[in-house]
């Protein structure tokens, strides 16, 4: 056995590494930081210039062409700034804590597909265009992402302050709130493609991408995603009028970058999630079969996938130069009444119908009835609804005064409720 | 080469000795620091590097699973809870059970013994990975779903059931009547506008003066009629004395005063 390969062919998994050497692994690692590290220079880039364009202003235009040196000026701001710790910090934890934020962003694009196999120029050899991939891809992903959770939390703790403590509990039950609703919603693409390897899944949108027969999961993942990511109308742990900014308060200098840095390779991570799972991946937005395939072949796929990248990159800008910013307790009465239970029924549902279509073989035809039915009984149920009506605690109470003493002992009235007249109301106040 | 033909790769092997000292070391370090975040990072240590060598074991479900878990969930509340209850260093470490110390090192050693002689009587068949050397076999998962709701569904649902009535039974618990009618945006901007004849304002206060000379928070803003709004300077400043008296305000800045007054 040649020890240089690193894997046999995994189960469950549609991507072959098992002519994949240890040299073209640290290759490929390599190329996706570096992809990763100037995706980031240039996401700064695209999303001034995109929000500056939606607020009728130029936006960075003054270094290099178009601006686009903008972001490169700033990381070199950012290097030469100065490094400060804060007297209170806790030293080790809080230099790790950033460290913790880059280091699981950089994790997920390893299982991240960039087309299928590809030629390596000037030889005869392909090789998967991605790191790696196994029967567990995207719950590797969400693992990285639970882990990365630390960062923020272990910064807005180390720095010894107020604020940073207050944004990342924020952030904390945030990420952990969404990710519950992010997993659910991914559970039905699981369900559709009958694995949970990216390169599996990817192979599975050969006819239809999931975003349209599974548009309530996707929904509420593009919704989650944006929470999870911390990004505006989302970014309440680092809201500016509230929290200074939140967990990276007492960052500055390269520590702070680095907390930067993961924000943005975050929102790639999660942007390319959503492009694999729900988004066809790196297949070419044509009907399978157009061309003969021509344009799913060599390096065309790298570029469908960039391109649909980018479109949800430019998703997030969007959002955030759209909507302003969510209260606190509604964001999270969102994500726990609304979201997390919209993305459970959904997934009930569709565990449902795909048992009754693959187990029971009930074909569409006869699903179609079903469906109006449940719908007619649906609105039916909706307009017939009692309208609830709103009565304030005690308004319904009798005016009968409460016995203070019923059970023994002294017991406060509750509001609405009256005690009797005190026995010595009125009385004259003798033997003074 | 053991008989059922599965290799311990070199790469398994060097990655087991450089991860299992480290663990060690982790594992020791939450018995000896002194900071209850620091144990928690240990413990997160410990956890994330037993993932790794699960996956290397050929259970990466296993070793997922582990990280989103424990790590992500449980982990992460225990230190949610240390974080906010502020568990540090100078807590006191007086006994408070009495012998509290001897009746804890007793009992860690019976553990230790009893580990330490299963770990020592265990024999260990020969490996044949999680396929049972087929490398045609069901994935992980698969394999997992089919004895988690195949095999032991019953026990599945049982464990199920018990940890949903345990939260529901929390939520009981920890259940307030609710006594007032609840506050909503609606009824606040209701309550404001009542209050008006009480004298309480409903736009925000006016924020204080900015001048050529002085744009602290102190100085009071002037309002249309060139007078000094005493609103405009925080009330916790007003009510220590904080507040610049006016005649501090040069005078040659009260642009909105006229040129007779200015003089008086």
């Amino acid at each position: 056995m040649n020890p240089l390969i690193l894997a046999e062919a995994a189960p469950g998994v549609a991507a072959d590494f098992s002519q994949e050497t240890i040299w073209a692994s640290i290759v490929k690692a390599v190329l996706i930081v570096v992809f990763l590290l100037t995706s980031v220079l240039f996401a700064i880039w695209f999303e001034r210039k995109v929000v500056a364009r939606m607020q009728v202003r130029p936006g960075p235009n003054w270094h290099g062409p178009f601006g686009l040196l903008q972001s490169l000026a700033d990381a070199m701001k950012l290097l030469l700034k100065e490094d400060l710790t804060v007297t209170r910090a806790d030293r080790f934890v809080y230099l790790l804590a950033p460290m913790i934020s880059v280091f699981c962003s950089l994790l997920v694009f390893a299982v991240i597909p960039f087309g299928p196999s590809l030629p390596f120029p000037w030889t005869d050899w392909t090789t998967p265009a991605q790191l790696t991939d196994f029967p567990v891809a995207v719950l590797y992903v969400l693992a990285a992402a639970s882990l990365g959770v630390y960062g923020i939390v272990l910064g807005g703790w180390a720095s010894g302050s107020t604020y940073p403590l207050l944004g990342s509990v924020r952030s904390t039950a945030q990420v952990i709130s969404y990710e519950l609703a992010m997993g659910l919603s991914l559970v039905s693409v699981f369900i559709m493609a009958g694995s949970m390897s990216t390169s599996q899944i990817v192979s599975s949108q050969t006819q239809i991408w999931w975003f349209i027969p599974l548009a309530p999961a996707f929904v509420i993942y593009v919704i989650s995603m944006i929470g999870e990511t911390n990004r505006l109308p989302f970014d309440l742990p680092e809201a500016e009028g509230e929290l200074v900014s939140g967990y990276m308060t007492e960052y500055s200098s390269m520590k702070f970058a680095w907390f930067f840095l993961a924000e943005y390779i975050n929102m790639l991570n999660v942007s390319a999630v959503c492009v694999t799972l729900f988004l066809g991946g790196w297949r070419a937005p044509v009907p399978d079969g157009f061309l003969g395939g021509a344009l799913n072949e060599g390096w065309l796929p790298v570029i469908w996938f960039l391109v649909k990248l980018w479109a949800v990159m430019f998703v997030f800008v969007w959002v955030r130069g759209t909507l302003l910013r969510l209260r606190y307790d509604q964001f999270m009465v969102f994500g726990w009444k609304v979201l997390i239970p919209v993305a459970l029924a959904w997934v009930v549902v569709l565990a449902v119908v795909q048992w009754l279509q693959r187990v029971q073989e009930v074909s569409y035809q006869q699903f179609i009835p079903v469906i109006i039915g449940t719908a007619v009984v649906f609105i039916a149920v909706m307009w017939f609804w009692p309208e609830k009506k709103e009565a304030p605690p005690g308004a319904g109470k009798e005016k009968e005064p409460v016995d203070a003493f019923a059970g023994g002992f002294p017991v406060p009235p509750l509001p609405g409720e009256k005690l009797p007249p005190s026995k010595r109301f009125g009385k004259e106040v003798h033997g003074e | 080469m053991n008989p059922a033909g599965l290799v311990i790769s070199t790469g398994e092997t060097v990655l087991f000795w450089v991860i299992a000292p480290l663990m060690v070391l982790a594992a020791l370090g939450l018995l000896f620091v002194k900071r209850a975040v620091h144990a928690a990072m240990c413990l997160v240590f410990v956890m994330v590097s037993m993932a790794v060598l699960y996956i290397a074991q050929e259970a990466p479900f296993l070793g997922v699973v582990q990280v989103v878990v424990y790590t992500g969930a449980v982990m992460m509340l225990f230190l949610f809870v240390l974080m906010l209850v502020g568990v540090d260093a100078s807590d006191s470490l007086t006994e408070t059970i009495r012998g509290q110390r001897w009746i804890g090192l007793l009992i860690g050693l019976g553990l230790a013994v009893v580990l330490g002689s299963v770990v020592a009587r265990a024999a260990f068949p020969p490996a044949v990975g999680l396929n049972g050397g087929d490398p045609g076999g069901v994935a992980n998962p698969q394999a997992l779903a089919r004895v988690l709701f195949g095999d032991y569904v019953v026990a599945m649902e049982a464990v199920g059931v018990l940890l949903v009535t345990a939260a529901v039974g929390a939520l009981v618990l920890t259940h307030r009547r609710r006594l007032t009618p609840k506050q909503n945006q609606r009824s606040v901007a209701d309550a404001r506008i009542k209050a008006l004849p009480d004298g309480v304002v409903l736009t925000p206060l006016p924020s204080p003066g900015v001048y050529a000379r002085s744009n602290a928070m102190d100085t009071p803003a002037l309002g249309p009629d060139g007078e000094q709004v005493p609103q405009s300077v925080s009330r916790v400043l007003r009510i220590r004395g904080q507040e610049r008296p006016a005649p501090h305000v040069p005078a040659d800045e009260l642009v909105h005063t006229p040129e007779s007054e200015r003089d008086a």
